[in-house]
């Protein structure tokens, strides 16, 4: 079974269709490329995933189940987590505690241990605490640990959204241009995490990207949206060999 | 001698601003909001108290107890059917707007219910306090009390909003609430904590404020809610030690300036000394410069 169903999204901005008969397959475990020029409806279809808008038809199927219509914060509970075109951290807040705040939810102690720090509250949160840094290894992040999160880098940041996102601990990760901003070097690096996040954490990634060296050399299946719609889908090597898709990418230069 | 009194007194009465600060700032840093009703539940927390105390008998610690519940489920309830619905509104006066009408609505039932007359409040602080230098110095109990309440309020506010997961999860949701939701982060709940905190903080500053000045009317919590919205902003809207020391600054100032220049222009000074300070550093004391976002 797909991890991830999608048939006949459909939605419009006023009189535009920003996305119009949106389909896509996505099986576990798969490194999924979207892809399409400027404008063609790429993060729309994110944020219709990710219950920011609802659909006007169509059905979002996750793991058998029938997510569509459902709110941000179920879908989060749901498996889905997600970064951002435009990043938004918590940025007025330390590196480790923008990945704290979205593990914290998965634990439970009572307010009266909080505040006292007895009983659970020191065990979780010591284990809070030792998963964020774990995460935030697996991104070198781990010497920014207390720098507050908008003194990072854009390349930094843009790794600490991903941790963050892994942290409330997703089947399905959307990263939505992770590479934006980027530098050669730290692009070819990035490209290397991603592919660490499926392989050991066994994340299912779907990604938007211009970069197509990225989108080439990592994504095993890609569907191209032009104009809100799909214009092709397939293996990556086929799709980005389509006549279709070069003069989509071409008219848009 | 009289300006150690004053000094104190206006620790005290700047402490009680602090309090009622706390609220306005915390609600505008996480909702997004200028609560303009918030003073009104001071008045609101104080007739609690009386109704308590002086029509039914019951011990003041009691009063207060209830004045904190009832407060807390008031401001709860207020967001829910007041401002939620308003939350996306287009534009930010709607909720403004709304919450200048919550402010007339509770004065209004309170002068239905309880009538114009001046309620004479009975002291919940029954202890006497202390008498320094051979008597010179007098210090009220309920003036030592305000000033001790207001610090342990401020450290276990500080406590409860760095080191647990809902103060952790209220500063996610004061700088990214669309970003929070999707990590996860209950916002509704969230910012029914907010309100909740801030309304039984204003209860407790009610039956500070009516003991230290035991005149009770349904406009008492009007005039200290727009000086603690002042002091708010002094030291920087939004920030938790800038309320603090906002309203600590302008209880002091309001004192001393009653003592020592003239009780009718106190509020002048006062509101005056806002204007300076926004025109030098317009972000207020503590207050931090937001990033123009990308
Ligand atoms: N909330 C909205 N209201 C109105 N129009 C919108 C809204 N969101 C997106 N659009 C429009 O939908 C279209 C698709 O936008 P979208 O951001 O999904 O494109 P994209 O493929 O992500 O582009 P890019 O590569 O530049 O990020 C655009 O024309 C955009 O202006
Ligand atoms: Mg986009």
């Amino acid at each position: 079974m797909a991890l991830l169903e999608v048939n006949n999204l459909c939605i419009s901005f006023g009189g535009l269709r920003a996305v119009d008969d949106f389909h896509m397959t996505i099986e576990k475990g798969q490194l999924y490329g979207l892809i399409g020029p400027n404008g063609a409806g790429k993060t729309t279809v994110f944020n219709l995933l990710t219950g920011v808008y609802a659909p006007n038809e169509g059905r979002i199927i996750l793991d058998g189940q029938d997510i569509t219509g459902h709110k941000t914060i179920e879908i989060n509970q749901d498996g889905i987590a997600r970064t951002f075109q435009n990043i938004r951290l918590f940025s007025q807040m330390p590196v480790i505690d923008n990945v704290k705040a979205a593990l914290e939810n998965q634990y439970s102690y009572s307010l009266f241990d909080s505040l006292t720090h007895l009983g659970k509250f020191r065990q979780v949160e010591k284990e809070i605490t030792e998963r964020s840094m774990d995460l935030l290894k697996v991104f070198d992040l781990d010497r920014f640990a207390e720098t507050l999160a908008s003194n990072l880098p854009y390349g930094q940041q843009r790794k600490l959204e991903i941790a963050r996102a892994m942290a409330t601990n997703p089947k399905l990760l959307l990263l939505d241009e992770p590479a934006a901003g980027m530098n050669p070097n730290e692009t070819a690096e990035l490209m290397k995490t991603i592919e660490l996040i499926r392989d050991k954490f066994g994340i299912t990634i779907l990604l938007i990207e211009h970069d197509m060296k990225l989108v080439g050399g990592i994504c095993e299946r890609l569907t191209v949206l032009n104009f809100g719609r799909v214009l092709c889908e397939g293996p990556t090597k086929e799709v980005l060999s389509n006549p279709e898709v070069i003069k989509a990418y071409l008219g848009d230069e | 001698m009289s300006f150690l009194t004053s000094l104190v007194n206006g620790l005290s009465l700047g402490s009680i601003y602090a309090i009622i600060a706390l609220g306005y700032t915390m609600v505008y840093g996480i909702a997004k909001m200028l609560n303009f009703a918030h003073g009104d539940f001071i008045m609101v927390g104080g007739y609690i108290i009386f109704t308590c105390v002086s029509t039914a008998g019951l011990p003041p610690a009691a009063g207060i107890l209830l004045a904190i519940v009832l407060c807390t489920l008031l401001g709860i309830g207020t967001e829910k059917v007041a401002y939620k619905p308003l939350r996306h509104a287009k534009s930010n006066l709607a909720v403004l707007i709304t919450a200048i009408g919550v402010s007339y609505l509770l004065e209004n039932l309170a002068l239905l219910i309880f009538g114009a007359d001046t309620k004479s409040f009975t002291n919940v602080v029954t202890w006497p306090g202390i008498a320094l230098f051979g008597g010179q110095l007098r210090i009220q109990g309920v003036t030592i009390v305000t000033i001790l309440v207001s610090l342990a309020i401020l450290i276990v506010l500080q406590l409860f909003i760095n080191h647990t997961k809902n103060g952790q999860a209220m500063l996610a949701v004061a700088q990214d609430q669309g970003a929070a939701t999707l990590m996860g982060i209950d916002v509704n709940k969230t910012i029914s904590l907010t309100f909740a905190i801030g309304s039984g903080l204003a209860a407790i500053a009610g039956a500070l404020l009516c003991s230290a000045y035991p005149s009770l009317t349904p406009y008492t919590g009007a005039m200290p809610g727009i000086k603690a919205f002042v002091a708010a902003v002094l030291g920087g809207i939004g920030s938790i030690p800038g309320a603090m020391i906002g309203g600590l600054v302008l209880g002091i100032v309001e004192i001393l300036s009653k003592t020592y220049i003239s009780s009718q222009l106190s509020d002048a000074i006062v509101f005056g000394i806002l204007v300076v300070v926004l025109l030098v550093k317009p972000t207020g004391l503590l207050g931090k410069v937001t990033q123009e976002k990308v």
